[in-house]
C-alpha cells in the first residue's frame, strides 16, 4: 500500500500549509502557531506533531536520525524511522554528526549540533501556562500581553515549599526575550543546549495542533530567580560504559539487590566515545 | 556487558506477527468476511464510520475486523486512511425532509403528518438473551410489509412548530464552505458548524454522557425529542463545470431534533429552542447526545451562565475525540525514563539535603 | 504638589446597556489623588456596572475614563490597547472583589499570592519577594507563620485581608473595591474597615468603593455618589449627603438605615 502514498506520506498541499506555519514560527521565535494537524497513521501523543514537521521539511537528499530518550533503538524511534524509510525512502543514520534532520523525543543529542541541521521535537503539551490556566483563550491572551507573572508564581511556590525549583523536565524558557515556551519534556539538563544553537529547532504538537520554533543562534533563557539560579542535573559517577562525566545518564536496574548501572542516554554519543577508546588502545 | 533493554526492529516485527495470529483466533473456526460484519454488526460499523469521519461501510467493516472489534482502534484506521484522500468537492446540504425513513418518532405530538414509524428498533424489546442466536442460520419470521408505502416527503416536526413561530428559527446557513476541523486549526471561540462537526466525530460514550449530564442539572436543557428519524438521503453534488446538481449516491443518517426550554423576555415572545444532532448510520444514542450538547453549547454562546462541562466549549471540543484521547493516554506506555531519571535525581538531592539538615542539628 | 492639583480620574458620559436594559446611563465624576469615593445604592442601581466598566471587566458602550499617569499625562482607559491597560492594571490599579475567592489564587500560598504582582512587574529575587510578602502579612495583620499556607484554609476576614495585601503590594494609586466587607460578620467587618482606613491614609490611595452599606461609606469615604436606576441622583461630601440628603431617594435611603 506504501506506493499509494505521497513522498513522506503527506500530500503536497498539506506540506505547504505546514511550511507556511513553520515559516511564521521561525519569524516569531517561541510563538505557538496553530496549524491544521492531520490524522496520521500513528497515534496522537506518539509523535504525530514531530512526524508532520519532519514530513514537511524532509527532502530526497536528507539523512534522517530518529531518537527517543536519546536512543536510536527505542521502540518508538524504530517505528518512526521505519515509517519514513517506507514512505519517503530517505537515508537514515544513527550518527548525530551525519544527520541533516533529527527527530527527537525527550532529549537533545550531547554532540553539539551544527549549522544546517534541523532538530525536530515531539511535543505533547505545547502550552507552558497550561497547568496554571487550562483555558486556551486565556493562555493565548496571556502570551499576547506577555502577562507571565503566574509563571514565576509556580517557581516561587516550588522554592517556598521545597527549598528549590523542583521542575526537572519541560522546564519553561523565555525565547528571544519575549515568549515563554515549553521546550517539550526534555530534561532541564538539555535546556542550555537550546540557547544560541547553530541548528534550526522546530517543535510540533499534533494533537494540540501547534508548531513553534527557535531559529539558529537565538537567546533562550531558563526561568529562575537571581538567588535561586537555574541549574542542571548532575550525577556522582561517570557513565559505566564510556566513562563520560558530562552527559545525561540513564539509570538501569541490573538486579533486585539494589544493583544499578548508570550509562549515557545518548547511545550514539556513548558508542562514539567507546569507539575512540578502542582505537586509542 | 550490559546491553540496553530497548526494543529492536525484530521485536516489533514479531509482536505484530503475533498480533495477526491473535486476530485470526482459532484457525479451526471459519474466518470472518468483512461483509458479514457490515451486515450483521452494522451498528458497530456505523460507530466506526462516525468516529472515523468517513462514510464507507465496507472499509468500516474491514477496519473493525483488523482492529479485532476495537471500535476506537477501527476509527483510528479509517481516520488515517481518510487523511490521504483527495478533496474533490463538497456536497450540497442533504435534505432530510426527503429522507427515505425507516424509523421516525416524535415525543412531542401524538400523531404527525407522515405518521410515527417504529422501524427496526431495540425499543420495547425485552432484554432477554436469545439462545436461538447461539447457533447458525436461525429461522427468522419476516416482518409484515405495510399496505401503504411511507410518504416520499415526510415533513420535519420542528418545521411544523417553526411555521407557527413557536420555535426559534434556525439561522440561515452561512455563505461559503463550512468549517472543517480536519483542515483548519481549532481556535476558540468556535462557531456552531465547528462544534457540530466535532460532536459528530466525537466519542459516542463521551458525547452521550455529556448530554446525560445536562439532564441531571449540569447545564439544564429541559429536552423533548421533537423528532428522531433514521433513513437514507441522496447525496447531491453540483460541480461548477456542470452547473446543475447530480445525485452521486446515498447515505444512511440518523437525525435528532430536540425541543428545549422556552426563552423569552418583555420584548421577545417566548419560544422553544432547538438542539440538533446528525450522524452517519443508525446511531440514536449518539444523535440524541449530540442534540443535547448542541443545545448546551448554544446556551453558553448566548451568554447563559455556564452550569456544567457540556456548556464549556473548550472542555467539550478538546476532549470528545477518542482517537486523540486514546493516543495521548496510551502514550504513557512509551518510555519516559529520561524524565523519570530527572525526577529521581531531584528527589534524591532533596532527600540528601534534608538528611544533612537533620544530621547537622 | 502639582499632581494633587489635578484629578487622578475623570469619568465622562460612561454608559452601558445589556440588551435592551440601560444598566448605566451616561455618568461622570472626578476622583482626586488620595480621595475615597463611595458609590451607594440598592442592588440594580448600576453601581456595580459602573465599577466593572471602570475596571475594564465589561466593555463600556461609550464615554471616557481619563487616568492621570505618574508623569502627569492623562490616558483614556477605554481607548487603550488591552496590553497597555493590563500593564497599568498590574501596577497602578487594584481591584478588591467582594468574594475574596474571586481575587485570590486559592491553590497558591499566601506568599505567592502577595508576590504575584511583584513578579509580574519583573521582580526576580526570591528573598526580596518573600521579604516583601512577610512585610505585607504584618501590615494586614496575618501571622507571618502562615506565609506558606494556602488561603483556602483562611477565615473569610483573613482571605479579604490577604486580597488587600495582594493588591497593594505594588503601591497602586487607584483601588476599586466591590463591597469589600460584604460577606463578613459585623465584628470582622469593623476590623477590616479600620485596617482599610489606615492603609488608605498611609499609602495616600485613591479609592472607589461600591457599597450598599451607608455605615461603610460614612466610615471610609470623603465623598459619595448616590445611584438609582442607572444614574447618579445625588453627590457630595459624605457627611453632607448623609446628614442632609437633598434627593428624595437619598432621604429614603438614609432614613431606612437610621430606622434599622
Amino acid at each position: 500500500m506504501s506506493g499509494a502514498y505521497n513522498f513522506a506520506y503527506l500530500d503536497e498541499q498539506t506540506k505547504r500549509m505546514l511550511r507556511r506555519a513553520l515559516l511564521k514560527a521561525v519569524a516569531i521565535p517561541g510563538y505557538q502557531v496553530p496549524f491544521a494537524s492531520r490524522d496520521m497513521p500513528l497515534p496522537y501523543g506518539w509523535g504525530t506533531g514531530g512526524i508532520q514537521v519532519t514530513a514537511a521539511v524532509l527532502g530526497q537528499d536528507d539523512v534522517l536520525k530518529v531518537i527517543d530518550q536519546g536512543a536510536d533503538d527505542t521502540t518508538n524511534a524504530v517505528s518512526i524511522r521505519a515509517f519514513f524509510r517506507k514512505t519517503a525512502g530517505v537515508a537514515t543514520t544513527e550518527r548525530t554528526a551525519e544527520a541533516t534532520v533529527i527527530q527527537t523525543r525527550h532529549r537533545i543529542p550531547e554532540r553539539p549540533l551544527h549549522a544546517g541541521q534541523i532538530l525536530v521535537f515531539q511535543v505533547p503539551i505545547p502550552e507552558p501556562l497550561r497547568f496554571l490556566e487550562p483555558r486556551e483563550r486565556e493562555t493565548r491572551r496571556m502570551h499576547g500581553l506577555a502577562d507571565y507573572g503566574a509563571m514565576h508564581v509556580k517557581l516561587y511556590e516550588d522554592v517556598a515549599r521545597m527549598g528549590r525549583i523542583t521542575t526537572s523536565f519541560a522546564y519553561p524558557v523565555k525565547v528571544a526575550g519575549r515568549y515563554v515556551m515549553d521546550p517539550s519534556p526534555i530534561p532541564k539538563f538539555d535546556n542550555p543546549k537550546l540557547h544560541d544553537c547553530p541548528a534550526l529547532q522546530l517543535f510540533g504538537a499534533g494533537r494540540e495542533k501547534r508548531v513553534y520554533a527557535i531559529p539558529p543562534h537565538t537567546t533562550v533563557e531558563s526561568l529562575d530567580f537571581e538567588d535561586h539560579p537555574f541549574e542542571v542535573q548532575r550525577w556522582d559517577r561517570p557513565c559505566g560504559l564510556c566513562g563520560s562525566t558530562d552527559s545525561y545518564l540513564d539509570e538501569v536496574v541490573t538486579d533486585d539487590q539494589g544493583g544499578r548501572l548508570f550509562c549515557c542516554s545518548d547511545t550514539d554519543f556513548c558508542r562514539e566515545r567507546r569507539d575512540r577508546m578502542d582505537e586509542g588502545r | 556487558m550490559y546491553v540496553a533493554v530497548k526494543g529492536g526492529e525484530r521485536a516489533i516485527r514479531n509482536a505484530h506477527r503475533w498480533l495477526a495470529e491473535e486476530r485470526r483466533g482459532d484457525p479451526d473456526l471459519p474466518e470472518l468476511d468483512p461483509a458479514q460484519l457490515r451486515e450483521q454488526l452494522a451498528l458497530g460499523c456505523d460507530r466506526v464510520m462516525n468516529e472515523g469521519s468517513l462514510y464507507d461501510p465496507d472499509l468500516a467493516a474491514l477496519a473493525l475486523k483488523q482492529a479485532r472489534g476495537d471500535t476506537v482502534e477501527a476509527a483510528f484506521l479509517l481516520r488515517a486512511f481518510r487523511t490521504t484522500l483527495p478533496r474533490l468537492l463538497s456536497s450540497v446540504p442533504v435534505e432530510t425532509a426527503g429522507m427515505r425513513v425507516t424509523r421516525r418518532v416524535s415525543a412531542t405530538f401524538k400523531d404527525i403528518p407522515g405518521g410515527q414509524i417504529l422501524g427496526p428498533t431495540f425499543d420495547y424489546t425485552h432484554r432477554l438473551l436469545d439462545e436461538t442466536l447461539g447457533g447458525t442460520d436461525a429461522e427468522i419470521a419476516p416482518a409484515a410489509v405495510a399496505e401503504q408505502p411511507v410518504d416520499p416527503v415526510v415533513p420535519r416536526v420542528l418545521d411544523i412548530l417553526d411555521a407557527d413561530g413557536m420555535i426559534q428559527p434556525e439561522p440561515a446557513a452561512a455563505e461559503g464552505e463550512p468549517t472543517d476541523l480536519t483542515r483548519e486549526p481549532l481556535l476558540f471561540p468556535v462557531g456552531r458548524d465547528a462544534w457540530l462537526q466535532n460532536l459528530a466525530r466525537g466519542d459516542e460514550g463521551f458525547v452521550f454522557a455529556l448530554g446525560y449530564s445536562t439532564q441531571r442539572g449540569f447545564g439544564s436543557t429541559h429536552p423533548f425529542v421533537g423528532e428522531l428519524r433514521v433513513g437514507t438521503v441522496d447525496l447531491v453534488v453540483e460541480p461548477e463545470e456542470l452547473g446543475f446538481p447530480i445525485v452521486i449516491g446515498e447515505v444512511e443518517l440518523t437525525e435528532c431534533e430536540m425541543v428545549n426550554q422556552f426563552l423569552g423576555s418583555k420584548t421577545e415572545p417566548p419560544q422553544f429552542t432547538r438542539g440538533y444532532g446528525l450522524v452517519f448510520g443508525h446511531q440514536e444514542r449518539k444523535a440524541m447526545g449530540m442534540a443535547l450538547v448542541d443545545r448546551a453549547l448554544r446556551n453558553a454562546a448566548d451568554g447563559q451562565e455556564q452550569r456544567g462541562p457540556a456548556m464549556d466549549q473548550e472542555f467539550v471540543l478538546y476532549h470528545s475525540d477518542n482517537v486523540q484521547a486514546s493516543g495521548f493516554v496510551e502514550h504513557l506506555k512509551l518510555p519516559h525514563y529520561v524524565d523519570f531519571q530527572g525526577e529521581l535525581e531531584t528527589i534524591r538531592r532533596m532527600r540528601e539535603a534534608a538528611a544533612r539538615e537533620e544530621g547537622g542539628e | 504638589m502639582s499632581a494633587h492639583d489635578l484629578p487622578l480620574l475623570e469619568v465622562r458620559d460612561l454608559a452601558k446597556s445589556y440588551g435592551g436594559l440601560q444598566a448605566l446611563k451616561p455618568t461622570g465624576f472626578e476622583l482626586w489623588p488620595g480621595e475615597v469615593l463611595a458609590i451607594v445604592g440598592e442592588s440594580g442601581s448600576g453601581k456595580t456596572t459602573l465599577l466593572s466598566c471602570l475596571a475594564g471587566h465589561v466593555p463600556a458602550d461609550g464615554g471616557s475614563v481619563r487616568f492621570r499617569l505618574r508623569e502627569g499625562t492623562g490616558v483614556d482607559l477605554l481607548q487603550m490597547a488591552e496590553a497597555e491597560r493590563r500593564l497599568l492594571a498590574r501596577t497602578e490599579f487594584g481591584f478588591v472583589h467582594q468574594n475574596p475567592r474571586d481575587g485570590l489564587r486559592l491553590n497558591i500560598s499566601a506568599g505567592g499570592n502577595i508576590g504575584e504582582r511583584l513578579m509580574a512587574a519583573g521582580w526576580r529575587h526570591f528573598g526580596r519577594i518573600r521579604g516583601e510578602a512577610l512585610a505585607w502579612l504584618d501590615r494586614v495583620e496575618i501571622d507571618r507563620s502562615r506565609i506558606d499556607d494556602l488561603p483556602r484554609g483562611f477565615s473569610g476576614g483573613m482571605q479579604q485581608r490577604l486580597q488587600i495585601a495582594r493588591n497593594l503590594v505594588t503601591r497602586p494609586r487607584l483601588v476599586l473595591m466591590d463591597e469589600p466587607t460584604g460577606g463578613l460578620d459585623v465584628s470582622v467587618q469593623a476590623r477590616l474597615l479600620d485596617l482599610l482606613r489606615r492603609l488608605v491614609a498611609e499609602l495616600d490611595l485613591a479609592v472607589v468603593i461600591v457599597t450598599h452599606d451607608l455605615a461603610v461609606a460614612r466610615l471610609l469615604s470623603h465623598r459619595m455618589l448616590v445611584m438609582r436606576q442607572g444614574q447618579v441622583v445625588e453627590q457630595g461630601l459624605t457627611d453632607r449627603v448623609l446628614d442632609d440628603p437633598q434627593h428624595p431617594y437619598s432621604q429614603l435611603l438614609v432614613s431606612s438605615i437610621l430606622a434599622a
